[in-house]
């Protein structure tokens, strides 16, 4: 009975690290080898992008790791401590996704989709402070004074 | 004997040249007004810096070259091919002053890339761009779509006769109405229309997919503006696989196909005549070509058993085939899936999808279904000729909004466009192959480049070298006017270099 309890207990907690990285994998390697990572689970680290699109008790974000962005389907419990999505004016929340890998997820229309079964937070997301960038507000100002120039030329010449 | 081109004639060219850039700059209005709405003040600065430039450089050229004279063909056909230049070099100023492009030279491209409506992109980390320079992005889409000249043609309030010669130097041979500037405004009022409807399904259909409001409208105009006007360019780095919405896909599918129809074909069915759709030789030539490249590429996916399921083989195969048949670009896969996950066959059948292309007169660039189906009518036609007794008089017509006879110089002219197009395609794949680049990857990119549609399989890239970038422009700029403008304009330079006073 022990070996059993034995034999159960390894399969359940052991079995799956034959079949799951336990590092982050780059986006360019899961899409460029997409075969030999299919089905399996694996760690991806990203930044969330975009809008969290809710999708019934489920939701899509999209995580860039700097070089691509990958869809993550995940439950809506998975996605609730997201705070920040990147966007011009925010850095979004960083986030280590463990899931399933799909080179052509057949739930999802053949999308290479990761299925979260863990999202852990990396790092926190902000809102940027835009600065006014002066070079840009003098080039403004002198580019302005040039049109001037030329449309008083242009009146006296006409004249 | 080659004549030495007038000071008059380069008086001319400019004057009309500056008209246009004041026309184009005044389209940066609209990403200004977006910026100081959503206050992104330095994107909005990137515009005004750039519309000024664009206005020193109109205003410099209607002055020194203020003329009263109307076009010739010759100047009307050059004013068209340095008037793409200019939109690509003065659109391409306030991309790069938002340091998302990593050199002029790569906003020049994506400049290129978006008045062509061809698609391809070099931006850097278009995730967090501004909504101004994502407007920007779309808009020139839009304007390119129509045709830059016909944007500015819209502003000018009467018309002048030398108006159709720069329309047809815009690769747009037929008139919808008598008046070319009707014609223009018509083309306005058709996309105008879709603009609105498009964007209204695709917003409510993003807000259903659960963006929030704000974003699923803008991303419905941007993508709505890059659909119809079978560009490619999206808001976001992932195309259209960032909504992974099967609705989505669909209406982008309904709108690309739109955009690929003559415009002419519009008017018809607008008035009425929806007969006309099932008649027209573009529209059957069209749905003949679809079928047939799609079969290739289903056959070699179900093959490779990467999408084992009908709605699977719809969203990647059929979507990027629609892509790129229509000249659009749009992606459901990623650039290097091409290459690691479809199989030789299906690339070649997307690859004659992209070389074949969309209706004349709409917003697609490539050989175009008229053409085909002329080439096609023509070897019936020579066929027949074998077959029946010599005596027999073979009369071969075709239907394009009326019945038309198949003249030799038809066929001729489109056999003559159909091998200039054969060439360009060429020519970008043999750079790509000299580096190093293999054969059938160069060819997917190059005939993407030339024939304005945007799926890529990887080469473009901010990394690859700077030649093979200005060979793609060369092709976007050259497939788009369709090679009469641009010959017209080397020809101009020859003669200004060897001609005789």
């Amino acid at each position: 009975m022990k070996k059993l309890i034995f034999l159960i207990l390894f399969l359940v907690f052991f079995a799956p690290a034959f079949n799951c990285y336990a590092q982050p994998i780059p986006s360019v390697e899961l899409i460029n080898n997409a075969k030999l990572y299919d089905g399996k689970v694996i760690s991806y680290e990203g930044e969330v992008i975009g809008d969290i699109m809710k999708r019934g008790d489920y939701a899509w974000i999209n995580l860039n790791d700097g070089k691509n962005a990958i869809g993550i389907w995940a439950s809506l419990a998975l996605v609730r401590d997201i705070g920040y999505t990147g966007s011009y004016k925010s850095v979004g929340d960083g986030v280590e996704v463990t899931g399933v890998f799909r080179r052509a997820c057949p739930e999802h229309g053949g999308d290479l989709d990761i299925h979260a079964q863990a999202i852990r937070k990396t790092g926190a997301g902000r809102r940027l402070q835009e600065r006014l960038n002066l070079d840009k507000r003098n080039q403004v100002f002198i580019f302005l004074g040039i049109i001037g120039l030329i449309w008083i030329s242009k009146l006296l010449i006409a004249k | 004997m080659i004549l030495k081109p007038r000071l008059e004639d380069i008086k001319i060219i400019g004057f009309y040249l500056g008209k246009i850039i004041l026309g184009l700059a005044l389209t940066m209005v609209v990403p200004i007004i977006m910026g100081l709405a959503l206050k992104e003040i330095n994107p909005a600065l990137d515009f005004l810096i750039g519309i000024e430039i664009a206005f020193i450089f109109g205003l410099l050229l209607t002055t020194l070259c203020h003329t009263e004279k109307d076009l010739s063909w010759m100047q009307g056909m050059i004013v068209v091919s340095l008037s793409w230049l200019a939109g690509m070099l003065l659109g391409a100023i306030p991309l790069y002053l938002s340091g998302h492009w990593k050199s002029y030279l790569d906003a020049c491209f994506d400049a290129m890339s978006g008045f062509a409506t061809t698609g391809l992109a070099l931006v850097q980390d278009l995730d967090h761009l501004s909504f101004a320079h994502n407007l920007w992005r779309h808009l020139i889409m839009f304007i390119g779509g129509q045709g830059i000249v016909i944007v500015a043609l819209s502003f000018f309030v009467k018309g002048f006769s030398g108006a159709f010669k720069m329309y047809v130097g815009e690769a747009r041979d037929e008139k919808i109405l008598p008046n070319v500037i009707d014609t223009a405004r018509f083309i306005w009022l058709v996309s105008f229309t879709y603009l609105v409807l498009g964007t209204l399904a695709l917003g409510i259909t993003g807000i259903l997919n659960g963006m929030k409001a704000f974003n699923a409208f803008f991303h419905g105009a941007c993508v709505f503006m890059a659909a119809y006007d079978t560009g490619g360019f999206a808001p976001q780095s992932q195309s259209i696989l960032y909504y992974h919405s099967l609705p989505y896909e669909v209406i982008t599918i309904i709108i690309m196909i739109l955009g690929a129809i003559n415009f002419k074909l519009h008017y018809h069915v607008w008035m009425g005549n929806r007969k006309e759709i099932f008649k027209n030789i573009e529209t059957v030539t069209l749905f003949i070509t679809l079928m047939a490249t799609f079969s290739i590429v289903a056959v070699n996916l179900r093959q490779l058993g990467i999408y084992p399921n009908a709605i699977m083989l719809f969203r990647k195969g059929f979507y990027q085939l629609v892509s790129g048949h229509t000249g659009t670009g749009f992606q459901t896969i990623y650039p290097s899936q091409f290459i690691n996950d479809w199989g030789n066959l299906a690339l070649v059948g997307v690859i004659c999808a992209m070389a074949l292309g969309g209706a004349v007169c709409s917003t697609t660039g490539a050989i175009k279904m008229l053409r085909v189906g002329i080439i096609f009518k023509a070897l019936l036609e020579d066929i027949k000729r074998i077959i029946l007794p010599e005596r027999a008089i073979v009369v071969q017509k075709f239907h394009h909004i009326k019945e038309v006879f198949l003249e030799d110089k038809l066929a001729r002219s489109a056999l003559m466009i159909t091998l200039a197009y054969l060439v360009l395609y060429g020519l970008g794949a043999m750079v790509g192959m000299f580096y190093g680049y293999p054969f059938l990857e160069s060819l997917f990119e190059s005939t993407s480049a030339a024939a304005n549609v945007g799926l890529s399989c990887g080469i473009t890239d901010a990394n690859m070298p700077a030649l093979l970038k200005i060979t793609y422009i060369f092709q976007m700029w050259a497939g788009r006017l369709e090679f009469m403008s641009v010959f017209t304009l080397m020809g101009f330079f020859v003669a200004i270099l060897r001609g005789k006073r």
